[in-house]
């Protein structure tokens, strides 16, 4: 089985995040990049069908001459190579999803494993967006995957319960939290990765269409209030979801 | 100034990765283990799978060919979350595999390194009741009988020889006198289980308690003489060399649990409260955080400075004897400073301060007091020419 697993880099999860002073980028000096947790599950999950049904796991990133580090992480995990698409320093998830497609097109894959979002800019498009490119089945937030005989069996987390989709490969599929436990690398797996080749190409033609302009960090949440169940403090909650709060 | 800088991107990943394994296999049970002085076999398991066991040796013995930066990392992180495990790995690297691969013989090398990157451990029985540093006064002795020597005598404190995953210890003995009228050091491989061979776990310990340390008692234990490491006479300067590389992942341990309890000590600062506000924004609590930073952020660089330089074949006598005095001392002053700062509670065993505190203590002492490392420093600087 020949599978294509794309994989972003974000800011880790810890990182306190400082907006640039261009006001609609995220500052990078002094934050640490990880791989996106989502898409570890999905390199996991490709290694596992490898390690049942052979074939080739490939990973895959749409970023800049910063993002082999991520790339770096993949094969310390075992994918078997690893593609570096260089293109623009902030794109929309279009830009990504084309781009994307131009390798899904040129590597031919019977799976396509995503994580479910990136966690830095959470816009969710992207499994959705190469499944209407690429003219595949595209399964979204997947957290148990069987496949047999080229056929596609994923469970899907849906509100209050669990949804089960059929399809046939080759197909796209987003990982969700609870798909499996991702492997830390061993020791000797980081240090070969040191001297395995990354197949470095150019983005395609491809333009975002939206753009960002401007962030602001969350104001600090305010201090709760605890209140009693005396009739002042009845009174005092009345007074502040209708005067401080106006919801009421 | 970030952790990160100057090591590359595969360091880095193993730093990261050894901190989630860290945190994720070893917190959980550390503070249990410690309660119970009980050795897991199950987390030395994961950690040889990790290939935390063959840190730098080669791959054709199952190593993970980890450069000297890296290893010391790997120790770092390890005892960033608890000294027992990371005493483990480190002693088993350092002066269990160690030996073995800069002075064992080829047939040596094919025999036990594969099986001690594998998930076997091997100990290196130098420390006696009445000879440690001074290993002039060793008593243990072998003679020779035939092909085989004959050991009598015993050791004392040594990390990893009796535990079931135990293969065998690196034992130094007295097999002669020189020309000199000074002692004839030789070091010998001995297996677990060879006759006349006995470990005894020590227990009681202050710290390290989820380590395990032994006493060795060789009672006209036969060893065959394909198990002497390198040659008759040569024990004296392969334990001087082993203790010069040792002392570079004591120095680690302490860098790592001075980083483990000024986390633990910040974080703590942050969140407890006093006269309105949180202590961390106390000058009395904030310049002791402060401190602890200043000497992380020297200890650090220089640490993996004099790595590279044993990387590059140097001598690092006097900057091993240096790192690993400072480390050990910043560790001292991080855990006395993260008790202090966590108050009564310092004190209880339900916070990882007072483990902090009491694993600290071995690093003074341990693979040559900080005595023994001024004196060191001192006779390597010419103060006695």
């Amino acid at each position: 089985m020949n599978i294509l697993v794309c994989i972003s880099r974000v800011p880790d999860t810890a990182t306190k995040v400082v907006i640039g002073s261009d006001g609609n980028s995220i500052d990078s000096q002094g934050v640490k990049f990880i791989v996106n947790p989502y898409d570890e599950l999905a390199i996991e999950e490709g290694l596992r069908l490898r390690e049942k049904n052979g074939g080739v796991v490939t990973a895959v990133t749409i970023g800049t001459d910063k993002s082999t580090d991520v790339l770096r992480t993949a094969l310390a995990m075992g994918v078997d190579k690893v593609i570096l698409v260089k293109g623009e320093e902030n794109p929309d998830s279009f830009y990504v999803a084309e781009n994307l497609a131009a390798v899904a097109k040129d590597e031919n894959p019977d799976l396509i494993l995503l994580g479910r979002q990136s966690v830095d800019f959470d816009s969710l498009q992207i499994p959705s967006a190469l499944g209407e490119i690429l003219g595949m089945p595209s399964i979204s937030v997947v957290s148990k995957l069987t496949i047999e005989d080229g056929k596609v069996t994923a469970e899907r987390d849906i509100e209050g319960g669990c949804e089960i989709v059929e399809a046939s490969l080759p197909c796209i599929i987003s990982a969700q939290k609870g798909l499996n436990e991702p492997r830390y690398p061993k020791l000797p797996d980081i240090m070969k990765s040191r001297s395995k080749p990354i197949d470095q190409r150019d983005a395609a033609a491809a333009a975002s269409r939206t753009s960002i302009i401007g962030m602001e960090i969350p104001l600090k949440q305010r201090a709760g209030k605890i209140l009693t169940d005396s009739d002042d403090d009845i009174n005092e909650l009345v007074r502040m979801l209708h005067e401080d709060a106006k919801v009421i | 100034m970030s952790i990160n800088r100057n090591l590359t991107e595969e360091q880095i990943l193993l730093r990261d990765t050894v901190r989630k394994f860290a945190e994720d296999v070893i917190r959980p049970q550390a503070r249990e283990l410690d309660e119970k002085e009980e050795f897991s076999d199950e987390i030395t398991a994961e950690m040889a799978a990790m290939g935390f066991l063959g840190a730098f040796l080669p791959g054709k013995y199952g190593g993970s060919e980890l450069d000297y930066v890296s290893y010391i990392i790997l120790v770092e992180e390890l005892a960033r979350v608890d000294s027992s495990h990371a005493a483990t790995i480190a002693a088993h690297n350092s002066l269990g595999a160690g030996p073995l691969y800069y002075y064992g013989n080829e047939e040596q090398k094919e025999k036990y390194l594969p099986k001690i990157c594998q998930g076997h451990l091997w100990g290196f029985g130098l420390t006696e009741p009445e000879a440690g540093s001074d290993a002039g006064n060793t008593q243990t002795t072998a003679v020779r009988d035939g092909d085989y020597w004959v050991l009598n005598g015993s050791k004392i404190f040594i990390t990893n020889a009796g535990t079931d995953m135990t293969l065998g210890s690196t034992v130094l003995t007295v097999t002669g006198e020189n020309a000199n009228g000074k002692k004839e050091l030789t070091c010998f491989l001995v297996e677990n289980g060879t006759t006349g061979y006995e470990t005894k776990n020590m227990k009681g310990k202050l710290m390290w308690r989820a380590s395990n340390t032994c006493e060795l008692y060789f009672t006209d234990c036969r060893v065959h003489k394909s198990q002497m490491l390198g040659k008759r006479g040569d024990g004296y300067h392969q334990m001087l060399g082993t203790l010069d590389n040792g002392r570079l992942s004591i120095a680690a341990m302490g860098l790592g649990l001075a980083q483990g309890a000024f986390e633990y000590a910040l974080n703590y600062a942050k969140q407890r409260k006093t006269f309105g506000k949180p202590i961390a924004r106390h000058q009395a609590i904030a310049y002791k955080l402060a401190d602890i930073e200043v000497g992380i952020a020297h200890a650090r660089p220089y640490l993996y400075e004099v790595c590279r330089m044993l990387d590059g074949n140097e001598r690092i006598t006097k900057e091993g004897a240096i790192a690993k005095l400072n480390c050990s001392e910043l560790a001292h002053m991080a855990a006395n400073h993260c008790v202090q700062i966590l108050g009564g509670y310092g004190l209880m065993k339900e916070y990882d301060a007072e483990r902090f505190y009491r694993d600290q203590k071995l690093l003074e002492i341990g693979e040559g007091t900080s005595e023994i490392q001024r004196l060191v420093i001192s006779r390597e600087i010419g103060c006695f020419d």
